[in-house]
């Protein structure tokens, strides 16, 4: 048995394996599914009913999507690069907490601010909270070569317990009854609805319109060139003349601003607030939907609805059948691995004999 | 300690004597794709011969000894060793019937001892201790015998190229090999290393092995072996005795047809382009330093450096591709000092052919004509932040056809292109400037690092005659190779670089052979004037 390399990646290939994966993913969960005993088909009838099944159905998935639009938009512009950036889930809640720094706490930066200038600068504050932890990984990896899935991956806990810390201590909600839960935006800084009696925001017009200039950035633009080119081989890269160093630079701080926007998103958005649990994840999840995604910008938004589809559904469904919620976390991590497998399968040929 | 039994000399083989074949293969065919690296193949080995396969880069010497050797899987085809079947696809079955490879590369572990080196993989992993008293005696006796005298003790990494390769042999001859397999064993040594290896080999056939010596040098093989048996396209086309065959003619039984010699080459010396002034660059590995290096190359005129790679090559040609800076002394193009930065190098007209062209000349990935712009892909393709996506496909287009790349037009990915086709595609990419019409631009310096090393005889050709048009268009070439035949068929002056110390350039007719090969093992080195 033994591995072969194709030639070509065909362009036919490449669309393939993301749905095989999927096709992998659902059976390899039908099994926990049926071990939780429950009936496979209904489960997975309900969840799809529960994600995709009515308007309440789709508002609830887009919502849930748009965070994850735009922590897979990091990951993905990020990895494109070959620069595994695992702190997205930091960079949202140092976004978030930023975005209330200069928009709820003392009513907003307490300059009296026009409202649009006030959302700006909250905007502002919550990409740049983003950037600037992408800046010491980024540095250590391009000076001194230190391992950048290491640095962003504990940056994460370094972030949530200080975000824990703020949210107990400067920035706690005094009406909160004690709940560790921070000041409230002011409510003239939250997005409007795109649906009304939903929870769709306009977050979600954000992420999709970054996800298009993400990917006529990538094909079009002479820094997508270079983000291409050394993600594919720095070395090669290096040779014929593209600045390295910046490019990497560039691509984390705009990957950390990104994944700290989203933190401010959700905040405008749908909470209002900060707390220590308003993402279940969504970092991580970024990540997931980037690889399904190929890598590929527009390709993060289906990935990112189709996730949030799932979680969502799998929320209602265990409200009809025993079967655990955490069956999304099962069917997210699967896909993961499906994809990787799949992709390797599109590169390569297995051999038996 | 007996790690396996020898194997038995069958009884054909005592029965017929030194012409009983040791090894039979028969009709070994092997596609990958659409492309017959061998068909149908069949060839017989006897005991106590050299038999040296002959053919250019893909013919299909490698594919073949690979598949004997069960690194890969023959789609048809049976080999007999000593008689008995060879199960195919399984190297532990090719070395328990005693065939041992020796690679062109060396595949030893640099920071283990030559006798841990040997007896890797020779011992069960279960048992608690390695035997070493008894590992060391045999690998003594071993050397002995064959006369490859090494200190089992010597850490790999101390040792020279030719040293590995020494230890390589006595690492196949330690697990029993009695038939040995080389595979471009000369590639990486100096012409004297080279005359010791061919004397332990005549002394190793005298001892009853037989050897497959794989080459693509004529003169070599010639001296070498007893019979010749040649490759092209996959197919086995003639198998010779050594001995009254003429270097001309096997030349042409290679290639298949008459290879023109390169015309036109120039003699105009011009004025000093790039200058090299007690360069000194410092660096972790042998490879990657020199030491007070100085060299003036002229308009019109090809200097060659010869040496073993490893002996500072990379630090010179990293130097002069605008990679690294030099940590003392200072290095002009032009007259003037620039900053190790590609781009500034590009921009003074320094046209590059780095020697490893999938990992540094092309990026796999990207499509053609992405690459074909990698250079230039501000100046002259881009306009406000965006690539001119239009200028340069076009741009890519007129390269192809100008300088013949071809393989899927120019949307594939570069990965996808032959070695020949990708050279092609660099070289054109550094000559052409990013100028669509050859009076646009003309390169001021070429760097060419190893640039024809894999090709076949007729890109070997095209590389050689672009270098030598360039040249006469006034560029300064500077050629670094490890093929002397390379360089004294084409360099105007040559030096010898020798663990970061390069001599004085001479003109090519002031050097013997023998003096190069002296120069490139570091005795009697001239400081460079």
């Amino acid at each position: 048995m033994r591995l072969e390399a194709r030639g070509a990646l065909s362009p036919a290939m490449a669309i393939v394996a993301p749905f095989a994966a999927v096709v992998v993913t659902l059976a390899v969960a039908a099994l926990f599914v049926a071990w939780a005993g429950a009936p496979v088909g209904r489960t997975y009838a309900l969840i799809f009913e529960g994600g995709f099944g009515s308007r309440f159905a789709w508002s609830e998935t887009l919502t849930r999507a748009t965070p994850l639009m735009l922590t897979g938009l990091a990951a993905a512009i990020a990895f494109r690069a070959h620069l595994y950036n695992i702190g997205a889930e930091g960079q949202l809640y140092l976004g978030a907490l930023a975005a209330v720094a200069a928009g709820g706490l003392h009513g907003g930066t307490g300059f009296d601010l026009p409202t649009p200038l006030l959302f700006a600068a909250m905007v502002a504050a919550a990409a740049l909270a983003g950037a600037l932890l992408m800046v010491l990984p980024a540095v250590a990896k391009t000076r001194f070569g230190v391992d950048e899935v290491v640095t962003t991956l504990l940056l994460n806990f370094i972030v949530l317990l200080f975000v824990s810390m703020m949210l107990d201590g400067p920035m706690k909600d005094p009406t909160a009854m004690g709940w560790p839960q921070s000041v409230a935006l002011k409510e003239e800084l939250e997005l409007p609805k795109l649906v009304e009696r939903t929870r769709v925001h306009a977050g979600l017009l954000v992420a999709i319109v970054l996800a298009a200039l993400a990917w006529a950035v990538l094909r079009l633009t002479t820094f997508g060139f270079e983000v291409r080119a050394v993600g594919a081989n720095a070395r090669a890269a290096r040779f014929a003349g593209v600045p390295v160093t910046r490019t990497l630079v560039l691509v984390a701080l705009a990957s950390g601003a990104i994944a700290g926007l989203a933190g401010a998103i959700e905040v405008a958005g749908r909470t209002g607030y900060v707390t220590l649990d308003m993402s279940p994840g969504y970092g991580y999840t970024g990540i997931v939907i980037a690889m399904l995604a190929g890598l590929n910008p527009l390709g993060v938004v289906a990935a990112a609805v189709f996730i949030a589809g799932v979680m969502v559904g799998a929320d209602s469904m265990s409200r009809a059948v025993a079967v655990p919620t955490y069956i999304a976390d099962v069917i997210v991590s699967v896909a993961l691995l499906a994809m990787l497998v799949a992709t390797l399968a599109a590169r390569y040929r297995l051999r038996l004999r | 300690m007996e790690t396996r039994p020898s194997p038995q000399p069958s009884p054909r083989e005592r029965g017929e004597g030194a012409y009983a074949p040791v090894l039979r293969l028969t009709g070994i065919t092997k596609r990958f794709g659409a492309l017959v690296a061998n068909d149908g193949v069949s060839l017989e080995l006897a005991r106590g011969e050299v038999l040296a396969l002959l053919g250019e880069n893909g013919a299909g010497k490698s594919t073949l000894v690979s598949i004997l050797f069960g690194h890969y899987l023959a789609d048809a085809g049976t080999i007999e060793a000593f008689g008995a079947p060879l199960p195919p696809g399984d190297p532990a079955a090719a070395l328990a019937a005693g065939i041992g490879m020796v690679h062109q590369h060396s595949t030893l572990a640099d920071n283990l001892t030559v006798l841990d080196n040997v007896m890797l993989g020779t011992e069960p992993l279960w048992w608690p201790v390695s035997r070493r008293r008894a590992g060391r005696a045999r690998l003594v006796a071993t050397a002995q015998r064959f006369g490859l005298a090494v200190d089992p003790d010597a850490r790999v990494a101390r040792l020279s190229v030719g040293e590995r390769q020494r230890v390589e042999i006595l690492k196949a001859l330690y697990r029993d090999a009695r038939v040995l397999i080389l595979d471009e064993p000369t590639a990486v040594l100096t012409p004297q290393e080279s005359e010791a290896l061919f004397s332990t080999l005549r002394g190793l056939c005298a001892d009853g092995l037989a050897i497959i010596f794989i080459s693509h040098k004529l003169d070599e093989v010639l001296r070498v072996s007893d019979r010749i048996a040649v490759l092209r396209a996959g197919r086995l086309v003639a198998t010779m005795p050594a001995a009254g065959t003429a270097k001309a003619g096997l030349a042409e039984v290679m290639v298949g047809r008459p290879i023109p010699p390169p015309a036109g080459k120039p003699h105009g010396r011009g004025d000093v382009a790039c200058v090299l002034d007690h360069v000194v660059m410092h660096g972790e590995r042998a490879g990657e330093r020199l030491h007070d290096v100085s060299l003036a190359l002229r308009a019109g005129e090809i200097t060659a450096i010869a040496g073993v790679s490893g002996n500072g090559q990379a630090a010179l040609v990293d130097l002069l591709c605008g990679l690294r800076a030099a940590d003392a002394g200072t290095v002009t193009l032009g007259g003037q000092p620039l900053p190790a930065e590609p781009r500034a190098w590009i921009g003074a007209g320094a046209a590059r052919i780095p020697d490893d062209r999938r990992e540094v000349g092309t990026i796999g990935d990207l499509p053609v004509w992405e690459n074909a712009i990698a250079e230039r892909y501000r100046k002259p393709f881009s306009s406000a932040a965006l690539v001119r996506r239009g200028a340069a496909r076009s741009f890519a287009r007129k390269l192809c056809d100008r300088y013949d790349v071809r393989g899927g037009g120019i949307d594939v990915p570069a990965r996808t292109l032959s070695g020949g086709n990708m050279q092609k595609l660099i070289v054109g990419r550094a000559l052409s400037g990013g100028a669509t019409r050859a009076d646009r631009f003309a390169p001021t310096l070429i760097v060419a690092n190893q640039p024809t090393w894999g090709l076949d005889a007729g890109a070997v050709a095209w590389v050689h005659q672009q270098m030598l048009d360039a040249c006469a268009r006034g560029a300064a070439v500077l050629l670094v190779s490890e093929d002397l035949d390379e360089i004294l068929a084409l360099a105007d002056r040559v030096a010898v670089l020798h663990a970061g110390k390069l001599s004085a350039a001479r003109a090519a007719s002031a050097w013997t052979l023998s003096e190069l090969g002296m120069a490139m093992a570091g005795e009697g080195t001239r400081d460079a004037a």
